[in-house]
């Protein structure tokens, strides 16, 4: 069975396609995405409106070079999946729109999937089906959450996120206030390796007592890198960059894990999948390693390239909800930005 | 030829089945149109598959689309815009834009001269002028309804508009000074006629690139606010 994917749900407009064989088993045959990230530079941030501009002008484009790729006509996939939420609604719109165009005009099914439960698929194209129950924990530039995935088709729990701040959006702002780039992830990075982790200790959010123990907070931890940064600047003294950068990565790397160790403790689960974009960073992933190590949890983590938004990981929720037997969505599927985790639920 | 029409860059969402034949003017098959803003993603593709039945013509006997380009609404207009560029790409048949106002000017049997107007929000509205041939003369641009009633008083004067229609003329009548006809959403057949001349040429498509008249909202960040008292 071949599924396409089409995601637009932030500055990401990606096509994918996957063959699913009989075993659960994916092959990955296309995976395009053309970005609209460079645009929002100047900005500090994704801005709806330019996002939305540039998935109508790459949609078209992207999809002939997903089916290229493939080797492929839309008259010889099986079925077409669309990320019809959560995200950004006006770019939600084109997507959607776009997809029900091409499974209008090729006959082929369409379903309308959620963007969250098509990020922990995205581990299934290189690393197999997941277990019936493991933990997920997205971090991204738009999201941060623990999933308890007990099945992808079948029962998927958010219990825990953000009551602020998506992390991503916390290495954006922090990266503002070093004077680096935007998006801040990678230059972060790159500057905490020349770093001490442990030189300030910064706050960790929601880790107290009396705390929801799932939830995250990265608006304090922001604060807490302006104001050290000001003390600093008062002084004359020079800002060590790296130092603060690393100590900062130190604190999101920590309370992530930490949170996520625990709920996969507590929910007496032994797989944890991490994805999302900041899934590509080098502490995250370094220490989630060593923490699942030692708890007895087995770590799976897509590839960088499958961690950010991408049509294929799409196609792959869609190719697990197809043969799961599902229906296709009705011909008046709408984007939704509250749609519910598990698909026709 | 059979043509498919789309519009959504007004508050209808409107899909439409077209013969063009010749040199007679266009022939309406199959029309569905709804009036809803916010149902833009929704409705279309319904839309379009239910008049394609009615029209009893299948998606693969359709030589050409014709998509309204706006000016309109940005999130509703694109909905119109990539249906449009999917259908064509997947059908492998041309997609041509054309104005909404320019297919909603097509449509309105006016004597003179006339002046379209849509609503833009933000209390203003996106307009074109057309003289007695049918030509655009002014537009599309998007002003204050006060601001084009000046234009219309001075610089446009000569062209000596007397009639405004379109889906906000009747409220902005009476400030315009002119008589409203009847015609308010963009047709199928005024979308095709105002694309008649590329079709029957068999030109090449414009770039499908919507009429938006207004940059996104977005403002580059000043220096950083500091956190702390200073």
């Amino acid at each position: 069975m071949i599924v396409l994917g089409i995601e637009t749900s932030c500055d990401e407009t990606g096509v994918g396609i996957v063959r699913r064989h009989a075993d659960g088993t994916l092959e990955l045959l296309a995976d395009e995405v053309a970005s609209s990230v460079e645009e929002h530079a100047r900005f500090g941030g994704v801005v709806p409106e330019i996002a939305s501009r540039a998935h109508l002008q790459a949609m078209a484009p992207t999809m002939r070079r997903a089916l290229d790729t493939a080797g492929l006509e839309l008259s010889t996939v099986d079925a077409i999946a669309v990320t019809a939420g959560p995200g950004l609604a006006g770019a939600l719109m084109v997507g959607v729109a776009a997809a029900k165009a091409y499974s209008t005009a090729s006959g082929k099914p369409l379903y309308g999937v959620n963007h969250l439960a098509g990020h922990v698929a995205a581990d299934t194209i290189e690393h197999g089906p997941l277990p019936p129950r493991c933990l997920a924990l997205l971090v991204s530039g738009g999201h941060s959450q623990l999933l308890l995935v007990e099945g992808l088709t079948e029962k998927i729990t958010e219990i825990g996120a953000t009551i602020d701040d998506a992390a991503g959006e916390a290495y954006d702002k922090v990266a503002r206030i070093l004077g680096l780039p935007y998006p801040g992830g990678p230059p972060i990075d790159k500057l905490a390796k020349q770093g001490n982790p442990r030189a300030i200790a910064f706050p960790r959010g929601l880790t107290g007592q009396r705390d929801a123990p799932f939830d995250f907070s990265f608006s304090g931890l922001k604060t807490a890198v302006a104001r050290w940064v000001e003390k600093h600047e008062a002084t004359g003294a020079e800002i060590p960059l790296a130092d603060v950068a690393a100590s900062f990565q130190e604190a999101v790397a920590d309370v992530l894990t930490a949170k996520a160790i625990r709920a996969a403790r507590e929910h007496e689960v032994d797989t944890m999948v991490i994805s999302g974009g900041v899934a590509a960073n080098s502490r995250l992933g370094e220490l989630a390693r060593e923490r699942c190590a030692e708890a007895g949890i087995t770590l799976r983590v897509p590839r960088p390239r499958l961690c950010t938004d991408n049509g294929a990981m799409i196609a792959a929720l869609g190719a697990h909800v197809v043969a799961s037997g599902a229906k296709p969505s009705p011909a008046t599927l709408a984007a939704d930005t509250s749609l519910p985790l598990v698909y026709g639920s | 030829m059979l043509v498919l029409a789309l519009d959504t860059a007004t508050p209808a969402v409107t899909a439409g089945v077209v013969a063009l034949d010749g040199d007679a003017p266009p022939e309406l098959l199959a029309e569905r149109v709804t009036v809803d803003p916010r149902a833009h993603t929704e409705l279309l593709t319904p839309h379009v598959t239910a008049a394609l039945d009615e029209a009893g013509v299948r998606l693969d006997q359709l030589d050409a689309i014709v998509c309204g380009s706006g000016p309109g609404p940005f999130t509703g207009l694109r909905v119109g815009m990539v249906t449009g560029a999917a259908l064509g790409q997947a059908l492998g048949i041309p997609v041509h834009p054309v104005s909404t106002l320019d297919a909603i000017a097509y449509a309105t049997p006016f004597h003179t001269s006339l002046l379209v107007v849509t609503d833009a929000r933000r209390r203003e509205v996106y307009w074109s002028v057309y003289c007695d041939q049918g030509w655009r003369v002014a537009g599309p641009h998007v002003d204050k309804p006060d601001v084009v009633a000046a234009k219309l008083a001075d610089e446009l004067e000569p062209i000596g508009v007397t009639e405004v229609s379109g889906p906000v003329a009747q409220q902005h009548a009476e400030l315009f000074g002119l008589t409203v006809l009847p015609t308010t959403y963009p047709t199928p057949v005024g979308l095709v006629g105002a694309a008649a001349w590329p079709l029957r040429e068999g030109a090449e498509p414009e770039p499908l690139t919507p009429l938006y008249l207004r940059q996104p909202d977005a403002v580059e960040p000043g220096a950083r606010k500091r956190v702390s008292q200073a």
